[in-house]
């Protein structure tokens, strides 16, 4: 079934059932992955998923909502009736629209349309991709987590109001974690993620290389002791942390109590000057963007922080409508809609002149820790009290030679991180989840095995 | 590419699918798999969220989808669909046929026909009938969220409920042939404490499996306290200090460092991966002598229970240790062809757009002989975790875990309350320092994410004593 398909026989069905507004979110995808084990085809997998989430407003205003994946005349009817059921449930103090800009111009990439690969071809390369990565050194026995996979979909947003707007996409992404053994030391582990449009667009050679070098790096490695260090965050570690922390900027975690700002909290400052974040979905770097959110909204770029203030919230259409502005393009779809950010983008302001340029991570001689990799982001985050307690990957850096930590966390207040960083590098990195470059901060607890 | 072309006909739940579904294995075998199975889910879920007096979501869910899975030798190759025609289930098989690149038809297996239904739905098929409607979990949430409101340092209340309910279809070129229904409703609580520059959580998630009128009787006053009591306790709380010490784990949901840090690492999938320091330790010592842990599918009503997994087999109860040694692995089909351990009922995924894998059910560390008391006296510098947050293992085992109730033992007793505590270790390390198991074993719900998606599961211990942990704080 096609998009319009779909809108019509909804609209059939809505009249049918004297419902007079509704909207709906679709998707429509196939996917294909293979793991390997050493060089065996472990797991082959192909799926073709269609999932309609319907939201009804019943003639108090109240939203109600369903979810499935039954497509059939029988289920659309199902899931309006059981949408317009929901609804008497309806948060009567909070009232959710349509979004204003529903029916705006979208900004669709323009991206070169990929065909699948398909099973045989993908498991070649991984299978090539695993044997490169254990022949590039001797301690790495295995890899055992990776995956090649392609994914090619539909997304729709259509509304009782005559929005209609959908877009197709493709993407790929490879994964390789080498595990590595010596002996009498303990097992190590580490990787590289890629993305791109279509295999053919990811450079698998560089994802190879990455992961052999960090998991080869970690095979020496000593404990730390347990104190306070001077701490450089990888690209990768600081967008991590933000994240981790969006709801910092996040109107919906605002208005339910669970977000470190208010409402009033806009132009405060809450970074030192120095730091920009941007959340900016449309990057041209980045793989996974979408033209428009849950509700229609298009996708655009917003200032965060600006100058180390606080600039601009992510909105849905409810929390917009709730803060007096329009929504952002950061909205889920749900009778209770989420907010998240799509792509951040970190960068040095040029309010910069207290920074301490000397605090480069390449040629700093001092003693300071590089946090390569957080993780555990789900256990160690108390995004709503602001602190974090997270095991890392990372290096000990002293007089110029580094040394692999064993293991050990970092923990800290977000907070206080943001006002004390004290070097933001000049050279950003493309990352998986944004861009940014090296972060220092002048003192975080680091809990080691000494 | 192989293409069938038969006239469509389609699953139809509560009917009989016997012939159809012997065509559609028979059409794999035919084409040269050594082994065909079919998942066939159909699902009705809904979830509602109470936020401080308001009903804020209502959210229902349905579908149906199918997983077909092939194996050739060791390899496998799996398909979901959400198309449940013969047409569909089908091409579902030729596609999987085309991924494993089997062309010729020398397959080792024989399809005699699927044996009679063993039929686990029977009693079970008006639970979804019998679970309490929208309006009463709306009531039931709203007066949970107004028993949290005990104070002005309470700003955030927070009560969620979810009814998952799902009718499977399990057939596979074996002869398996099983229908079952599973019903799991889970309730949580969530408060955030604020006063001036302190704050504080408290969470509480309570589930079952298989009893339609449990959430009509869940005790919520009980919860709202316990919940209240953990953010009030917590909310002054002073960072803990880092560093080496003891510790001793509370029962309930302390036993959630067992499923994840050892408990993981006994799955045959791991054992495939070559990630478990355990894969060549069977009958060896790899914990005290004073532990011994289980993993079972049977405890009646328990959040990770099932009459049968999701390959069809009935679950067992699995001692995984006995007294400090090693005695089985959970195994599900691919583990057993793979690692030659014997299948134990521990086949799960999250629904149909999984394989299934060998995953963990109600798995706990059988109680012991001593008090809470005698563990604590035994402690001079240490701490007590009486409430844990979620945890994570890394790939060579390490694992990290969030205390988010604790406080300082100081010459046998327990003193003031800490925060930011982290619990930080490997289980080879850690395991034969679970010196002292107490006596009061209980059980709690959760959810386990992993290679087959998220599973129900209960975690479970009695109070436990470990030697040295490292404790990551400030």
């Amino acid at each position: 079934m096609n998009a319009t398909e779909i809108t019509t026989q909804i609209t059939t069905a809505a009249n049918i059932l004297n419902i007079d507004k509704w909207d709906y979110g679709a998707s429509f995808s196939n996917d294909y992955s293979v793991q390997v084990d050493r060089g065996t085809a472990k797991q082959l997998k192909a799926s073709q998923k269609q999932v309609i989430t319907l939201r009804v407003w019943n003639k108090e205003n109240l939203v109600g909502i369903t979810t499935t994946s039954d497509l059939s005349k029988t289920g659309i009817k199902k899931a309006l009736k059981q949408a317009n059921i929901a609804a008497e449930f309806g948060n009567k103090n909070e009232f959710t629209d349509f979004s204003p800009l529903a029916k705006d111009p979208i900004q669709v990439k323009e991206v070169d349309k990929k065909n699948p690969l398909g099973i045989k071809k993908l498991l070649k390369i991984l299978r090539e991709a695993e044997s490169k990565l254990i022949e590039s050194h001797e301690a790495i026995k295995s890899i055992p987590y990776n995956g090649l996979s392609e994914s090619f979909y539909e997304r729709i947003y259509a509304n009782s109001d005559g929005a209609f707007r959908n877009y197709s996409k493709s993407q790929a992404a490879i994964y390789l974690y080498a595990r590595a053994e010596e002996k009498d030391k303990k097992p190590r582990s580490s990787g590289s993620v890629k993305l791109g449009y279509g295999v053919e667009d990811i450079d698998i050679e560089s994802c190879i290389k990455e992961a052999a070098k960090k998991t080869i790096a970690h095979l020496n490695y000593s404990s730390i002791k347990t104190g306070k260090y001077l701490v450089c965050l990888s690209p990768e570690a600081f967008l991590t942390l933000m994240n981790a922390f969006s709801s910092i900027f996040n109107a919906r975690s605002i208005i339910d109590g669970v977000s470190l700002s208010d409402k009033n909290s806009i132009g405060d400052l809450i970074s030192i000057p120095a730091l920009n974040i941007y959340d900016d979905g449309l990057n041209e770097k980045n793989i996974s963007s979408a033209p428009f959110d849950g509700e229609g909204t298009p996708t655009k770029k917003l200032s965060l922080i600006n100058k180390g203030k606080l600039e601009n919230f992510l909105h849905s259409e409810s929390t917009a409508k709730i803060f007096n502005t329009i929504p952002t393009g950061h909205a889920g779809l749900g009778s209770k809609v989420s907010v998240s950010p799509d792509w951040l983008v970190i960068e040095k302001s040029n309010e910069c002149s207290d920074l301490n340029m000397a605090l480069e991570h390449k040629n700093y001689q001092g003693n300071f820790v590089y946090i390569e990799e957080l993780n555990a982001i789900h256990a160690g985050v108390r995004a709503s009290q602001g602190s974090f307690s997270l095991p890392f990957e990372g290096w000990l850096y002293n007089n110029g030679k580094k040394r692999s930590i064993e293991s050990a966390t970092v923990a800290g207040d977000i907070k206080y991180l943001l006002k004390n960083i004290i070097n933001i590098e000049n050279e950003e990195e493309l990352t998986t989840s944004g861009i940014s470059p090296h972060v220092w901060i002048n003192e975080l607890s680091i809990t080691g095995d000494e | 590419m192989v293409s069938a072309s038969i006239k469509s006909t389609e699953i139809r739940f509560g009917e009989c699918n016997k012939k159809l579904l012997e065509e559609v294995i028979f059409y794999g075998i035919s084409l040269g798999a050594d082994f065909v199975e079919l998942f066939i889910e159909n699902s009705d879920n809904s979830s509602v969220l109470a936020e401080e007096d308001f009903i804020t979501t209502v959210s229902p869910s349905f579908g149906k989808g199918a997983g077909i899975r092939i194996f050739k030798d060791k390899r496998d190759g799996f398909v979901s669909t959400n198309d449940l025609s013969k047409h569909g289930l089908m091409r579902s098989i030729s596609q999987a046929i085309e991924m494993l690149d089997i062309s010729k038809k020398n397959n080792n297996s024989n399809f005699n026909g699927l044996d009679k239904l063993k039929n686990y739905s029977k009693s079970k098929i008006n639970w979804l009938n019998e679970v309490p409607t929208i309006t009463e979990v709306s009531e039931k949430l709203l007066l949970s969220t107004k028993s949290l409101k005990k104070d002005k340092k309470v700003v955030v209340r927070k009560g969620s409920y979810a009814r998952n309910w799902q009718e499977v279809i399990i057939a596979s070129s074996d002869g398996t042939y099983a229908t079952d229904i599973r019903l799991h409703q889970t309730v949580g609580l969530n408060i955030i404490a604020n006063d001036a520059q302190y704050r504080s959580n408290g969470s509480r998630r309570f589930g079952s499996h298989g009893i339609p009128n449990e959430f009509r009787l869940w005790d919520h006053e009980k919860a709202a306290n316990e919940v209240y009591e953990t953010s009030m306790n917590m909310l002054y709380a002073d960072y803990v200090q880092a560093g080496q010490m003891p510790v001793v784990l509370a029962n309930k949901f302390g036993g959630v460092i067992f499923h994840e840090a050892c408990g993981h690492l006994l799955e045959t999938t791991q054992i495939e991966r070559g990630t478990t320091p355990f894969s060549d330790k069977l009958n060896e010592k790899i914990a005290h002598e004073s532990v011994t842990a289980i993993d079972e599918g049977l405890s009646e009503g328990s959040f990770g229970s099932l009459s049968i997994d999701d390959e069809g087999m009935e679950p067992e109860k699995s001692i995984l240790i006995k007294d400090g040694i090693l005695k089985k692995f959970l195994s599900d089909r691919a583990g057993e062809l793979r690692t030659g351990h014997k299948r134990t009922g521990s086949g799960r995924r999250q629904n149909y757009s999984f394989a299934a894998a060998s995953r963990m059910r109600n798995t706990y560390i059988a109680k012991g002989e001593f008090t809470k008391e005698e563990l604590i006296n035994s402690i001079s510098d240490g701490l007590y975790c009486k409430s844990m947050g979620g945890g994570s293992v890394g790939a060579t085992g390490q694992f990290n875990f969030a205390v988010e109730e604790g406080y300082l033992i100081k010459n046998g007793k327990l003193t003031k309350p800490v925060k930011g505590a982290t619990l930080i270790g490997d289980a080879k390390e850690v395991m034969p320092k679970i010196s002292m198991c107490g006596n009061d074993l209980e059980l709690a719900p959760g959810f386990c994410g992993s290679v087959s998606g998220s599973v129900n599961v209960t975690v479970g211990q009695p109070h436990i004593k470990v030697d040295s942990i490292t404790v990551g704080g400030r």
